[in-house]
C-alpha cells in the first residue's frame, strides 16, 4: 500500500510540475541556445516515462 | 510537379495499400465478427499495440498543427508537450480497469461498458453519439493533412480535380478498412512509425546543422513568442490557459473513441499497462515535431516567394511542408509527406472503425436491430465505416477546411463530457445515471456555448472572476459544470429514494489479469 501511495504523490508532483508555468517559463540557464522552458519540459517527459516505468515494474 | 518527392511518395503508397489488403490474413480471424473485423480479435501483444497506440494518437494533424501552432503563436502551442507527457500515467492508473471489465464481459466501446454498468440505454446512447460526433470531423482532418502535403509535391488544380489524388487515397483506404477491419491500420502503422521517427530524427539533426544550430533558431523567434505571456493585474496571462490546455486534453484522449478501440485490441491487461511505460518515445518525437515550427521561422519559409500561394491557401499548415521542400532534398521530402500522410490513413481508418463499432454496437443492434446475427452485426459495421470515410471526404471536397477545424474543436469539448460516465464509472456506480445524463446535458450546452461566444475561432474561454481574467480549456471548464451538476442531482436523486441497483459488473472484473468471457 505504501507503494501505491508513493507512487500517487509522485503522479502529482509529476502533473504540478508540468502544469506549473511559473516554475519554467524563463529563458535563463538556456542550455547550448535552448532556453529553460524548452529543455526543461523536454526533460520532464524523459521524468515521467521513467517513473511510469517504474511504477510498472512495482507491478502497482 | 516534384517528381523525385512523388516517386518515393508513391512507392511507399503503393506499398502500404498492399500491406492494407494482405492484413485481412494476418493471424487470420472470423472477419464477419465485429470483434475480429472491429478489435482484431483483441489478440495485439505489447509490440503491435504500441504502434497501432502510437500510429493512432499522434495523427498527421499533429504533425501539422502542432508545428504550425508553435510556427504561428509560439510558446503556447507547446502546451502539446505537457499533454502527451500526463496522458500516459494516466492512462496506466485508470483504463487498464476498462480493458479487463471489457474483456470479461465482451464490450467493444466505451458506450457498451456504460450501459452495462448503469443499466441504462439512454447513457449509453449519449456516450455512444458523443462519441460519433467527436470522431467524424477529426476524421476529415486528417484529409486536410493529406491535402496539404499534396499540394506541397505540386498538384495545385483546383476544384474535384485537383482533390482527384486526395479521393483515390481515400478510396483505397476504405476498400481495405472494409475487408481487413482493425488488421489493415494495424500492420500499416509498423511503416508509418517507422516513417515518422526517420524523418524526425533526420529532420533535427540536418535542419538546425544548416540553420547554425538550436541556439541560431531560438535567436529567430520574437521575445514576445519564445515565452508564454506572464500574467498582469487583471489577468494570469497565458498561464491557465497553457495548462488547462494541457491538462483538459490529457483527460480526453482515452474517452476517444478511437483511443478506446486500439486499447481494447490489446491481447492483455499487463500489454495495456507495458504500453503506458512505452509510449511517452512519440511524446518525445512530438516535442521534437514542435520545434520544427520554430525551425520553419528560422528558416524564413514565410517569406519566399516559391511558397507564398501555399501559405495564402493553408496558412501556418504549410510550415513544415515549407521546411522540408526548402532544407532536405526532394527525395527525401517525399518521405516525409509519405509519413504524414500514411499517419493519417492509420488514425482516419480506426477512427472509422470505432465509430462505425459505436453505431453498431449501440445505436443499430440497441435501437434498430435487436437480437441481428453477428454477421449481419459485423456487416453493418464495415457498411457504416465505409459511410463515414465518404462522408468525411465530402465534408473536405464540399466545404472550406475551417468547418472541419471548428467541428473538431468542438469534438474535444464534447468527448470529455463522457468522463464522469466512463472514468468515474470504471470506480464507482455510485454517481445516478440520471444525474449522469442530466450532467452531460449541461456540460455539452455550457461547453458549445462557450465555443460559440468565441466565434469558435478558439476553445480558449476567458471566464471573469470579479474583473479578473481566467483564461482555460473550455473543455475543462464545462467538465466541472457537469461534474458539479452529477454530483448535486445524486444527492437529489438518493434523498428522494430513487435508487438503482442493477449492475451488469461486479468490483473483480475490474482488476483481473485474464478475465474469462462471462
Amino acid at each position: 500500500m505504501s507503494k501505491k501511495l508513493a507512487w500517487y504523490a509522485g503522479v502529482v508532483v509529476l502533473f504540478a510540475g508540468a502544469l506549473w508555468a511559473p516554475l519554467y517559463n524563463r529563458v535563463e540557464p538556456s542550455v547550448f541556445g535552448i532556453p529553460f522552458f524548452y529543455w526543461f519540459q523536454f526533460c520532464w517527459i524523459i521524468v515521467t516515462a521513467v517513473a511510469t516505468a517504474l511504477a510498472y515494474k512495482a507491478r502497482l | 510537379m516534384n517528381w523525385p518527392a512523388l516517386t518515393v511518395f508513391i512507392i511507399l503508397f503503393v506499398f502500404v495499400t498492399v500491406l492494407g489488403f494482405y492484413a485481412a490474413r494476418w493471424r487470420r480471424g472470423n472477419l464477419n465478427s465485429i470483434d475480429e473485423w472491429g478489435l482484431g480479435g483483441r489478440r495485439f501483444g505489447t509490440l503491435i499495440t504500441w504502434f497501432l497506440l502510437g500510429g493512432d494518437l499522434y495523427t498527421a494533424y499533429t504533425f501539422i498543427a502542432v508545428p504550425a501552432l508553435v510556427f504561428g503563436r509560439g510558446a503556447i502551442g507547446f502546451f502539446a508537450v505537457p499533454y502527451t507527457l500526463m496522458v500516459f500515467p494516466f492512462v496506466f492508473m485508470v483504463f487498464p480497469r476498462l480493458w479487463s471489465v471489457a474483456k470479461r464481459h465482451g464490450y467493444i466501446t466505451a458506450a457498451d461498458f456504460v450501459r452495462g454498468r448503469f443499466d441504462s440505454r439512454l447513457l449509453g446512447l449519449l456516450v455512444a453519439v458523443t462519441g460519433i460526433l467527436a470522431t467524424l470531423p477529426y476524421i476529415a482532418l486528417q484529409l486536410v493533412g493529406i491535402q496539404v502535403v499534396i499540394a506541397a509535391m505540386g498538384f495545385d488544380g483546383t476544384g474535384l480535380v485537383g482533390d482527384l489524388p486526395l479521393i483515390i487515397a481515400f478510396l483505397i483506404l476504405a476498400a481495405y478498412t472494409y475487408t481487413s477491419g482493425l488488421r489493415a491500420p494495424a500492420m500499416i502503422a509498423i511503416v508509418k512509425d517507422v516513417l515518422i521517427y526517420v524523418t524526425v530524427i533526420v529532420a533535427v539533426i540536418v535542419i538546425p546543422f544548416h540553420l547554425g544550430g538550436y541556439g541560431n533558431i531560438f535567436k529567430a523567434i520574437p521575445t514576445d513568442k519564445l515565452l508564454l505571456a506572464p500574467p498582469t493585474d487583471t489577468s494570469f496571462g497565458a498561464y491557465t490557459a497553457y495548462a488547462t490546455l494541457a491538462f483538459g486534453s490529457a483527460l480526453a484522449l482515452f474517452l476517444y473513441p478511437h483511443s478506446v478501440t486500439g486499447l481494447l485490441s490489446a491481447s492483455s491487461r499487463g500489454a495495456v499497462k507495458r504500453n503506458m511505460a512505452l509510449l511517452p518515445a512519440y511524446s518525445l518525437a512530438l516535442a521534437l515535431i514542435a520545434l520544427l515550427g520554430y525551425m520553419a521561422v528560422a528558416a524564413g519559409v514565410a517569406n519566399l516567394p516559391e511558397f507564398a500561394s501555399y501559405f495564402d491557401r493553408y496558412g501556418s499548415s504549410f510550415a513544415v511542408p515549407a521546411l522540408f521542400l526548402h532544407e532536405l532534398p526532394d527525395w527525401f521530402s517525399g518521405l516525409a509527406f509519405a509519413a504524414i500522410a500514411i499517419g493519417a490513413l492509420v488514425p482516419a481508418a480506426i477512427m472509422s472503425i470505432a465509430a462505425a463499432n459505436l453505431f453498431t454496437r449501440n445505436i443499430y443492434r440497441e435501437f434498430l436491430r435487436p437480437g441481428c446475427s453477428e454477421k449481419h452485426e459485423a456487416g453493418t459495421a464495415k457498411f457504416v465505416s465505409l459511410l463515414v470515410k465518404v462522408g468525411a471526404l465530402a465534408f473536405i471536397v464540399f466545404l472550406p477546411n475551417k468547418y472541419a477545424i471548428q467541428l473538431q474543436l468542438l469534438g474535444g469539448i464534447w468527448i470529455i463530457q463522457t468522463l464522469p460516465a466512463i472514468v468515474i464509472g470504471l470506480y464507482t456506480r455510485w454517481l445516478h445515471r440520471r444525474a449522469l445524463a442530466l450532467g452531460w446535458l449541461a456540460g455539452m450546452a455550457i461547453g458549445t456555448w462557450m465555443a460559440a461566444a468565441q466565434h469558435f475561432s478558439t476553445s480558449i474561454y476567458p471566464l471573469d472572476v470579479g474583473g479578473f481574467t481566467v483564461a482555460g480549456y473550455a473543455a475543462l471548464y464545462s467538465l466541472a459544470v457537469n461534474l458539479s451538476v452529477c454530483v448535486a442531482l445524486t444527492f437529489a436523486f438518493k434523498l428522494v429514494g430513487a435508487q438503482h441497483d442493477a449492475d451488469a459488473t461486479v468490483s473483480e472484473d475490474y482488476d483481473e489479469d485474464m478475465p474469462r468471457l462471462a
